[in-house]
């Protein structure tokens, strides 16, 4: 029988999975920096959920669990909703949202391979939506906090709740750049007064922009590896920075520089981490460009018109639901063929 | 849009990658989509020049060693042949001639296990060498002062096929109808494949020969100019060729990149002139053809010294102790090759014939060295580890990147293993050329070409059934008409004989008037006459009704009832019958008419009946009918379709479900 190649030179599946998360230490490090060690009790977390949910579907539909296991995009699923969520959510929140996104948004639809959604971020508009209060208070980062919390008084407040001393829950969080920005906007405020407030950075949140940038470093890396194409970054950036370039230059009064919307947010984590799931993504080089552009547009437009902060999140998913259209009007033309 | 993405892609790569800078030296090259680059193993090859084997004790002449019909026997067993004798001469059009390599006894002509992928015998000729190689009286031909068709037809009788491995006749690629537009002629050496160097080797070798070679083509295809490709991991044969060709104004040498598939024709062609042969096309449709360098030197060898095709440089590498290449009488058993490259070594689990890309287990070591065989290479589990288990497509479209027709094979792949072919079909599945690049760069390691062998075979099977289906239809619509006309015809004749017995009743009447005679041989003339045309026209009628019915069965696939039903109908029966009715009245009987009424009565209900069935049978859907009714050969052409396809499903299935278990 005609078996050949005989011959293959390529990653593994758990190889490509595993760099990415490589590429998502420094962004994890520079994290830990900023907000402090919190974001590691929820990305453990998050793990031990992910690889516990997914070895139990495996098992209920009858797969071979170490294989599965072992390729590794689970982790990778559960990271990247630990990175999404504010650093220091309580416990519950990071296991419903990861069991969430590992059971019902990949395991109940097939596994690896067949998710028609990105599943980090099915799990984080699900909790966005059933907790939104939870969802949008992020704590304020520790060069900017009243009291900064030591890493034990984190874990602390994460499984229990409360801190220590006569600290309030309120006095550590504060609303993030994005939302911060949206709010003072409804008050008539224009955008040069409110940028003038301390939790604003050089370019988007103080401190949040050095962890945006850290993903910009591990999503180069990931460029350089080849394991994701260039198209996709390149155009959701390109296609952001020139939509907050066209409503900048109209009234710069009401809307923030691109640079502002290029480094706030999760605009980063999605460029590179996101919107590169191939899964979920489109397969031809066109139809990359397109989706990749429609999630810019429609990031902008939620964060500037929708009701939530950050729009990477539903604008993912809804251009995850055009995929299928995206690459079928956009087959390449094949050798021979006019 | 396109040309945007494609440079901002290359920029792009060239930044990142570092493989991509050595070729940017290389100019006029006009690159393909995709390809891949894998470890060559050329060097263990190239290090002794080509040798030659023993005279094995027995050479095994598989008859079908090209693409085409199976030549025909010339010899017998017992028979002694001299070398370069035709055993076999080519059939048809698209078929090529076996020759004795060397001269010895038939001693077998018998269905033997061929080097094929499917593993299946065929015929061969067995020929036992009396070793003294003695050569039958050999016909050169000056080929400058000798007419091209001559030339060409001669090249029948050469069994030269092309000896890149595609195996197909040459004089067909030189055939001209007179009117040849062939402008330029390109030089397949590329030998992109890993592993491979026979044509390396005898490029270094007999560059002169090839040259000669080129010379005669180039002057049989009128083409104004040639350019010889060759791969740039081949410096060595590249600076003879170039220093061989230097003289000649029309030939050169273009170097291009090492980039397996860059030796497929229509890449090859598209590398070296830009030129994109279209997909329903062929390349001389665009002034160009292609010829495999081993393929010139034979075309030179048959015309300069008369020798027909009965050897070839192989190439014998990987687990052996001296890898080398081997000009090898075809017909050779395989472990004589391996025996003369030192013996394989201890490990080896089995040989593969062809390169690591595209090549196929043999099914054993005894099987013969054919026209096709470029190269074989020993195996072992260390060379070529088995596949790890298949995990789910992550649809990361590197088979896309790769595919060197920009197909999409991850598409594909979800519509082969869907069993969803038409869409496979939509997707140019049949512009695949297998070349393996997908599976190559597959990180789920998914055995991707063997899905689109499976969805290829599968969909042949299908339109070769129901193209089964169709003659089928068509025979059985003739055997209906056939059997109608026949009954009419019976019908005719039973009219015939009443109105000859009538005719002698009436002429015994008149029996005493003189001219008896002359009156009753009168009537019974005027009786036959409409007798006959009545027949005709039934005959005509039935064969118009049969070609309707055929003509509709061709239109519309489903046919409907009501079609069929109207087509038969508008001629009707009723005509011929009541010309014989009026045949008959002038002078009745009425006891003999009413009998004979009856008679058709009979006739008519049997062919309503007839027609009630095909009727019924348009309605029921008319592939069921038409399969009950087809003919032994027909029908075991169905079986055997029905078989294969059966087989490709079971192979794939098991494939699967194997690499399920071992998960």
């Amino acid at each position: 029988m005609n078996r050949s190649p005989y011959i293959t030179d390529a990653p593994t599946v758990s190889t490509i999975m595993f760099k990415v998360l490589l590429a998502l230490v420094p962004g994890i490090t520079a994290y830990v920096w900023i907000y402090g060690g919190g974001i590691l009790v929820s990305v453990t977390l998050a793990t031990l959920t992910a690889l516990t949910a997914e070895a139990i579907l495996l098992k209920i539909r009858q797969r071979p669990v170490k294989p599965y296991l072992m390729d590794m995009s689970a982790v990778v699923t559960a990271w990247l909703l630990a990175l999404a969520l504010p650093p220091l959510a309580p416990w519950w929140l990071v296991i419903v949202g990861t069991f969430f996104a590992i059971v019902i948004a990949k395991q109940l639809y097939g596994g690896l391979g067949y998710n028609p959604f990105n599943p980090a971020m099915v799990g984080y508009a699900a909790l966005l939506i059933s907790f939104p209060l939870i969802m949008t208070k992020w704590p304020a980062p520790l060069l900017l906090a009243e009291h900064p919390l030591s890493f034990m008084d984190q874990l602390h407040f994460v499984f229990s709740h409360s801190l220590p001393g006569d600290i309030k829950v309120d006095a550590i969080t504060s609303a993030t750049p994005l939302d911060y920005l949206k709010t003072q906007l409804m008050l008539k405020h224009e955008v040069s007064s409110i940028t003038q407030s301390p939790i604003f950075g050089a370019f988007g949140a103080k401190g949040g922009e050095l962890v945006t940038g850290a993903y910009l470093l591990g999503g180069l890396y990931l460029l350089q590896q080849r394991i994701i194409s260039w198209h996709l970054p390149t155009v959701f950036l390109a296609s952001l920075a020139t939509i907050s370039l066209a409503f900048y230059a109209i009234e710069p009064n009401h809307f923030a520089n691109p640079l502002f919307h290029l480094m706030s947010g999760a605009s980063m984590l999605c460029a590179f981490f996101i919107i590169t799931d191939p899964v979920s993504g489109p397969t031809t080089p066109r139809g990359k460009i397109y989706f990749a552009a429609g999630v810019g547009v429609l990031t902008y437009l939620i964060r500037v018109y929708g009701g939530y902060p950050d729009g990477v999140a539903f604008a993912v998913l809804l251009m995850n639901m055009c995929v299928p259209l995206i690459d079928a009007l956009t087959q390449p033309r094949v050798f021979g063929h006019k | 849009m396109s040309d945007i993405i494609n440079f901002a892609s290359n920029l792009i790569r060239n930044t990142f990658s570092k493989k991509a800078t050595a070729n940017n030296s290389l100019k006029d090259i006009f690159k393909f989509n995709g390809g891949v680059h894998p470890a060559e193993h050329k060097a263990e090859s190239t290090t002794h020049p080509i040798s030659k084997l023993m005279m094995p004790e027995q050479l095994i002449l598989p008859l079908r060693q090209h693409v085409g019909h199976m030549p025909k026997v010339k010899v017998q067993v017992g028979d002694y042949v001299l070398k370069g004798q035709m055993l076999a001469e080519p059939e048809g059009s698209v078929s090529a001639a076996i020759h004795a390599p060397t001269s010895g006894t038939i001693t077998a002509i018998s269905e033997q296990v061929i080097p094929h992928p499917s593993g299946l015998p065929d015929m061969c000729i067995n020929l036992v060498p009396d070793n003294k190689d003695q050569w039958t009286a050999l016909q050169p031909v000056d080929w400058r002062n000798t007419d091209k068709k001559t030339l060409v037809d001669a090249l029948r009788a050469s069994g030269i096929v092309g000896l890149g491995g595609a195996t197909f006749p040459t004089h067909i690629k030189l055939h001209s109808n007179g009117k040849s537009n062939v402008h330029t002629l390109v030089i397949n050496a590329a030998e992109c494949e890993p592993y491979i160097t026979c044509d390396d080797m005898l490029m270094r070798e007999r560059a002169d020969e090839i040259l000669k070679g080129i010379e005669i083509v180039q002057y049989l295809l009128g083409a104004e100019k040639c350019i010889v490709g060759i791969e740039d991991n081949k410096p060595v044969a590249a600076g003879i060729m170039t220093k061989a060709l230097a003289a000649s104004s029309t030939i050169a040498v273009k170097i291009v990149p090492t980039l397996y598939p860059s030796g497929d024709a229509r890449r090859l062609i598209h590398l070296l002139l830009g030129t994109e042969i279209p997909n329903d096309k062929r390349s001389t449709d665009v002034g160009i053809q292609v010829f495999n360098v081993a393929t010139v030197l034979a075309i030179y060898r048959y015309f300069e010294f008369g020798e027909p095709s009965i050897s070839r440089v192989v190439t014998m590498t990987g687990n052996v102790a001296v890898p080398q290449n081997f000009e090898v009488l075809f017909g050779t058993p395989l472990n004589a090759l391996v025996s003369a490259a030192g013996g394989a070594k201890t490990n080896t689990t089995h040989f593969i014939m062809g390169g690591p890309m595209m090549g196929f287990d043999l099914p054993n070591d005894l099987v013969p060295i054919t026209k096709a065989a470029n190269c074989i290479i020993a195996a072992t589990p260390d060379l070529f580890a088995a596949p790890p288990p298949a995990m789910p497509c992550i649809r990361c479209a590197r088979c896309a990147d790769a595919c060197p027709v920009n197909l999409q094979p991850q598409e594909l792949y979800w519509f082969a293993k869907s069993d969803n072919f038409e869409k496979a079909r939509d997707y140019n599945l049949f512009d695949c050329i297998e070349c393996g690049c997908c599976t190559y760069v597959c990180p789920s390691d998914i055995p991707l070409v063997q899905y689109y062998r499976y969805a290829k075979s599968e969909i042949i099977a299908v339109d070769k059934a129901k193209e089964a289906a169709d003659l089928a239809r068509e025979r059985n619509d003739f055997r209906l008409a056939r059997i109608e006309r026949e009954k009419l015809e019976r019908a005719q004749k039973h009219a015939e004989r009443a109105q000859a017995g009538k005719n002698e009743v009436k002429s015994a009447e008149i029996k005493p008037v003189d001219d008896v005679k002359e009156a009753s041989a009168e009537s019974i003339k005027t009786a036959e006459a409409p007798a006959s045309t009545d027949k005709q026209a039934a005959i005509a009628a039935a064969i118009a009704r049969a070609k309707a019915q055929q003509l509709a069965a061709a239109n519309s696939s489903d046919i409907s009832a009501e079609k069929v039903t109207v087509l038969p109908t508008a001629p009707e029966t009723k005509t011929p019958e009541a010309k014989i009715t009026e045949a008959k009245t002038p002078e009745t009987e009425a006891a003999e008419l009413k009998a004979k009424q009856d008679k058709q009565a009979l006739i008519a209900a049997a062919i309503e009946r007839a027609k009630a069935q095909k009727l019924a049978a348009a309605q029921a859907g008319d592939a069921p009918k038409n399969i009950t009714n087809v003919s032994a050969t027909v029908q075991a052409e169905i079986n055997a379709t029905d078989a294969l396809r059966e087989k490709a499903k079971l192979a794939v299935e098991a494939q699967v479900s194997k690499s399920k278990e071992s998960d």
